[in-house]
């Protein structure tokens, strides 16, 4: 059974790119342009849920009051909140809840960051407790490692190829070019993506997520509020914030390991096929009502991994999907319109709220170039590490 | 040549003469746990908090590999000035029925696929003016 919605009235982002300026400016950028979408003064905010970043010191790990104090500290309610890149749900699930609850009408979501240069890193220091060190101490396995190990997973299980992947890299560019707020706007060739250097095999440069600087917001209510507001606005339907069934059979980083399924009973499904199946169940719709797919692209590799992960198609069938144009914007079930992560690079807590923008902007036909014709619902995905499913289902 | 002590690169983790891994097993469910969890069972239908030493097999099959072709940031220490590529496998224990990655010695990845048998080896990860600290690897099974 469905389970009650509550309206996106508002939706805003600052531009992608390496901006170089505090990660405040960019939230608070992107929830003026939310505020003003929606109509509404900052004032008439009664809650903030912030995605936090762990790379900007403190004012990042309580992110829901940095940006309530760069707005203007008004006694509003606040909630800070950190699942890695599923940051931006988590914060957004914050304010449904609070809204279905009743505790509040109208709540606003914000997350940003400024990202430095290069291969994520661990915190600094001696810490061989923590599996983020160690995998980087012992075997030097970053985050395009795991990406790599996926890649030729599908390789060596489908028969996946090289143009398949840099296929996926050429639609997405092709997608977001004309999207004011990613940071590369270049249409890619295959020959570029060839041209590009390996970074871990088969994945080159090309294919492979750039960290960046960015902000999105949502303003959110209850559908009585917006009613007062708004004719028949954009709703969410179903937010997924699931863990991991153990055992966990399928490597993540940042465990060196998988979970050993010698003590008997395993999942039905691996993690990634659970994680939108709950945001469906909640909306009562099912991958087959989707109109479009917002999806994680790490690497161009692992949007493959997605569009059997959230029910697009079969296992093994991802490869076809994209060579049949059906993900392509015009075909079936267009996947990463916005040019996904290939066109944004990743600003972490931002990327989830940032999916969500996207599909608002889409369900209301304000997409411009690469408006989905007819999009009345859609579908986001994302997975934070150390266990954190994150999708959320849109519908108009 | 002055004899530099062997160290492990992160402390007990594996047996630093034969590379081979050294985790946990539940007495009550029989899983194993790389690296260790000496605490509490994480099976959510056992919960058990017997958990003792455990030696895992030494050899595996490769689910998937890759490499890195940059150097890793801190705290890797690459050793070689150009870097040379890592190579990186995820190999799957049949009996503990995990998989558990590791750098490769001895082979690019033009050498693997999805199935080639693999055994534990060690390896020197990096050293200093006193010790060579010491991790394990995957090599093909001889």
């Amino acid at each position: 059974m469905a389970i009650e919605e509550v309206a996106v009235l508002g939706a805003g982002m600052h531009p992608w790119g390496k901006w170089g300026r505090n990660f405040v400016e960019y939230g608070v950028q992107a929830a003026k342009d939310a505020l003003a979408d929606a109509g509404l003064d900052w004032t008439d905010i009664q809650f903030v849920a912030g995605g936090d970043t762990m790379r900007n010191g403190y004012p990042g790990y309580v992110a829901g009051s940095t940006f309530a104090q760069a707005l203007g500290w008004n006694g509003v309610q606040v909630m800070s909140t950190y699942g890695a890149c599923a940051t931006g749900s988590q914060a957004i699930e914050a304010a449904r809840t609070r809204i279905l609850s009743g505790l509040c009408d109208v709540a606003l979501v914000v997350g940003a960051d400024a990202a430095p240069k290069g291969f994520f890193a661990p915190q600094a220091g001696e810490r061989p407790d923590d599996p983020d060190w160690v995998r980087f101490r012992l075997m030097g396995a970053t985050n395009p490692v795991y990406f790599g190990l996926y890649a030729r997973r599908r390789m060596e299980l489908y028969g996946a190829t090289e143009e398949d992947f840099a296929k996926v890299k050429v639609k997405n560019s092709n997608h977001g070019h004309s999207n004011p707020y990613a940071r590369y706007k270049k249409r890619f060739s295959m020959e570029d993506v060839y041209a590009s250097p390996m970074v871990s095999d088969p994945l080159r440069l090309l294919q492979i997520c750039a960290t960046s600087d960015g902000g999105a917001a949502l303003v959110l209510c209850s559908m009585d509020f917006a009613r007062k507001h708004t004719t028949d606005p954009v709703r969410i339907a179903g937010v997924s914030t699931v863990t991991p069934n153990f055992p966990q059979t399928v490597i993540d980083f940042p465990g060196i390991s998988t979970d050993s399924a010698a003590g008997g009973r395993v999942p039905d499904a691996p993690f990634k096929d659970t994680i939108a199946k709950e945001a469906y169940e909640q909306s009562g719709l099912g991958p087959e009502d989707m109109s479009l797919a917002e999806v994680y692209d790490l690497s161009s590799a692992l949007e493959l991994d997605w569009y059997e992960n959230i029910g697009l198609c079969k296992p093994g069938e991802a490869e076809k999907l994209l060579n049949d144009g059906e993900t392509t914007i015009g075909g079936r079930i267009p996947v990463n319109a916005s040019g996904g992560l290939g066109c944004f690079g990743e600003a972490i807590p931002a990327q989830a709220i940032a999916q969500v923008c996207e599909l608002t902007w889409q369900l209301r036909g304000q997409a411009g170039e690469r408006q989905v014709e007819g999009a009345r619902t859609g579908v986001t995905a994302n997975q934070g590490l150390f266990g954190h499913g994150s999708s959320v289902v849109v519908k108009r | 040549m002055s004899k530099k002590k062997r160290v492990a690169a992160v402390e007990g983790l594996f047996d630093l003469d034969t590379g081979q891994l050294i985790g946990t097993r539940c007495g009550d469910c029989g899983t194993v746990y790389f690296p260790r969890e000496e605490t509490l069972c994480r099976n959510p239908r056992c919960g058990g908090s017997k958990l003792e030493p455990a030696r895992l097999s030494t050899r595996g099959r490769v689910w998937s590999f890759t490499n890195s072709c940059y150097p890793p940031p801190a705290p890797y220490i690459p050793t070689t000035d150009p870097f040379e590529p890592i190579t990186i496998a995820a190999v799957e224990l049949e009996d503990e029925k995990m998989v558990v990655m590791g750098q490769v010695d001895g082979a690019s990845i033009e050498d693997l696929e999805a199935g080639t048998e693999m055994e534990i080896t060690t390896a020197v990860l990096n050293e200093d003016d006193e010790n060579q600290y010491i991790v394990w690897k995957w090599r093909k099974a001889s």
